[in-house]
């Protein structure tokens, strides 16, 4: 613990988040998608979300999702002690959908997203929006609107701290631990 | 280590699960809140999740019970398991050794996981004791013993209508001594911080013991369910009765039957409990079993989702344990 630093604090990240808000705008009326539902992924990702929300002002009621059913690493690490439920509250047939996460690394976690979505209905599309994006990508997913984009080692983790205030932390990875913040 | 140990691997997960008995709270309220994540699967377009899929669990069935089996089935299904029914005749002879030639036959299938109904108290550990490091063994009931899963499903119904246990009275009414339910209920209760724990019975059909399992004792229904939170209805187990413990079925309603009237003395928003199948007319008058107060058909599907919890935490001990 005692390597972690603070990397960002919550003004600048508010910051970030305004930035990222507009550029959602834009790519939503690039894309012509005029009504578009938001789910965020627990825990970080729904934090973000709750705020590009409310800054979107979009209809819908804002999703949230837990990803710890649909895990790829069930059989190594077990279940998740602290799952929380998802909670999708629109139907998910037909809808264009902005999945926000807090951190992109390698992918999993969207992967698992992607498949629980799909398991509520045929979505139109699903666009990907990260605070984080970094190296270490396992998967081919790219996200569509990312805040920043910091240079960090392999062994190094990024975590967003919250919900209030937001902080960006950086640390070090343990081998074997259990990494939803960083995946 | 005691008996009980053997339910939690290394890290203090829950490996088995045979019985209350040697549990905490945290682990029981960690199985009351995953099960609260499960509750979603069963409303989506797509009931399943892929957590445990090309996973084999097998239901061992020594003793008969339709319900039982089927909802261990589905929540195994909706976990994505494949899933065995297996309902043995216990009448064969020499059943220790049979039992073991049972489990390695299965084992050699690649069995992950045993749910095992027995008509013998402690069939359950006897599995967990010889089966391969790897399998995880639920216990759905063994003779007069305990029956875990039932009471963690009771326990997440008061949860979701009471919050709380803290400040709960919960009453528990009927064959007291034959009921593994009971005594896993009130295990399970005691746990968990329920203020207070009755049990309602005649005295034939209490065990001596039962004022150590820490509740109190009433003879008498209207008294015993006076300003209670929570009743729960024990099945008058007929095929378990063994001499002549009862004058009659119907003097027994006479008595103990929960009726409309009775219930009133209870607070007026108690919800009334059954683990089923229900026996109408004998612990149960109709009126109160389909009522308003009645929430027995919300137990059968909570039973679902809390039997997906324990399933999944008792494979994700497996898999943490070979990690490490």
């Amino acid at each position: 613990m005692s390597d972690n630093k603070i990397y960002m604090q919550a003004e600048e990240i508010e910051g970030l988040i305004n930035e990222m808000a507009l550029a959602l705008k834009s790519r939503l009326e690039t894309n012509r998608i005029t009504a578009p539902v938001m789910i965020g992924i627990h825990t970080g990702g729904v934090w973000l979300a709750e705020k590009l929300h409310h800054k979107l002002a979009l209809k819908e009621s804002l999703g949230t999702l837990d990803i710890s059913f649909y895990r790829d690493d069930f059989t190594r690490i077990g279940m998740n002690p602290e799952v929380k439920p998802s909670h999708i509250p629109f139907p998910v047939d037909g809808k264009h959908i902005i999945l926000v996460d807090d951190v992109l690394q390698t992918g999993r976690t969207i992967r698992a997203a992607m498949n629980e979505i799909f398991d509520y209905g045929r979505p139109a599309s699903i666009m990907l929006v990260t605070l984080v994006e970094r190296s270490g990508r396992e998967l081919p997913i790219q996200p569509s609107v990312v805040g920043v984009r910091p240079p960090l080692k392999l062994d190094e983790t990024i975590t967003l701290t919250g919900p209030e205030p937001l902080g960006l932390v950086i640390g070090k990875s343990k081998k074997h631990a259990r990494s939803n913040e960083t995946d | 280590m005691s008996d009980q140990n053997i339910q939690l691997n290394e890290d203090g997960r829950l490996k088995h699960f045979l019985t209350i008995d040697g549990l905490n709270k945290t682990l029981l309220t960690e199985i009351l809140d995953t099960a609260e994540s499960f509750t979603g699967v069963s409303e989506r377009t797509v009931k399943k999740v892929p957590l445990l899929r090309g996973k084999v669990i097998c239901n061992l069935f020594f003793e008969n019970s339709t319900r039982t089996r089927t909802t261990f089935e589905v929540a195994a299904k909706r976990l994505s398991a494949d899933v065995l029914n297996l309902n043995i005749n216990t009448s064969a002879t020499a059943k220790g050794e049979t039992l073991l030639d049972t489990l390695r036959n299965l084992e050699a299938m690649h069995v992950d996981m045993f749910v095992v109904r027995h008509a013998d108290s402690g069939a359950a550990h006897f599995i967990a004791n010889h089966s391969a490091p790897h399998v995880s063994v639920i216990n759905a009931g063994d003779g007069r013993h305990s029956h875990p899963t039932q009471a963690m499903l009771d326990m997440f119904t008061i949860r979701r209508h009471k919050g709380e246990f803290t400040g709960l009275r919960v009453a528990i009414v009927g064959d007291i001594m034959h009921s593994r339910v009971a005594r896993s209920q009130i295990l399970a209760l005691n746990l968990l911080g329920t203020s207070e724990v009755r049990v309602i019975a005649p005295r034939t059909l209490l065990p001596a013991h039962v004022r150590t399992m820490g509740v109190h004792v009433y003879h008498d229904l209207m008294e015993g369910i006076k300003d209670v939170d929570v009743i729960i209805m024990l099945r008058l187990q007929k095929e378990r009765m063994r001499g002549a413990l009862l004058p009659s079925e119907h003097e027994y309603f006479q008595l103990f039957g929960l009726t409309q009237a009775r219930l009133a003395a209870a607070k007026p928003d108690a919800i009334v409990m059954h683990p089923g199948p229900i026996n109408r007319g004998v612990e149960i008058d109709s009126v109160v079993a389909d009522g308003p107060q009645s929430v027995i058909l919300q137990q059968v599907s909570f039973g679902i989702a809390v039997r997906m919890a324990i399933m999944s935490m008792t494979m994700g001990a497996q898999a943490q344990g070979g990690a490490r």
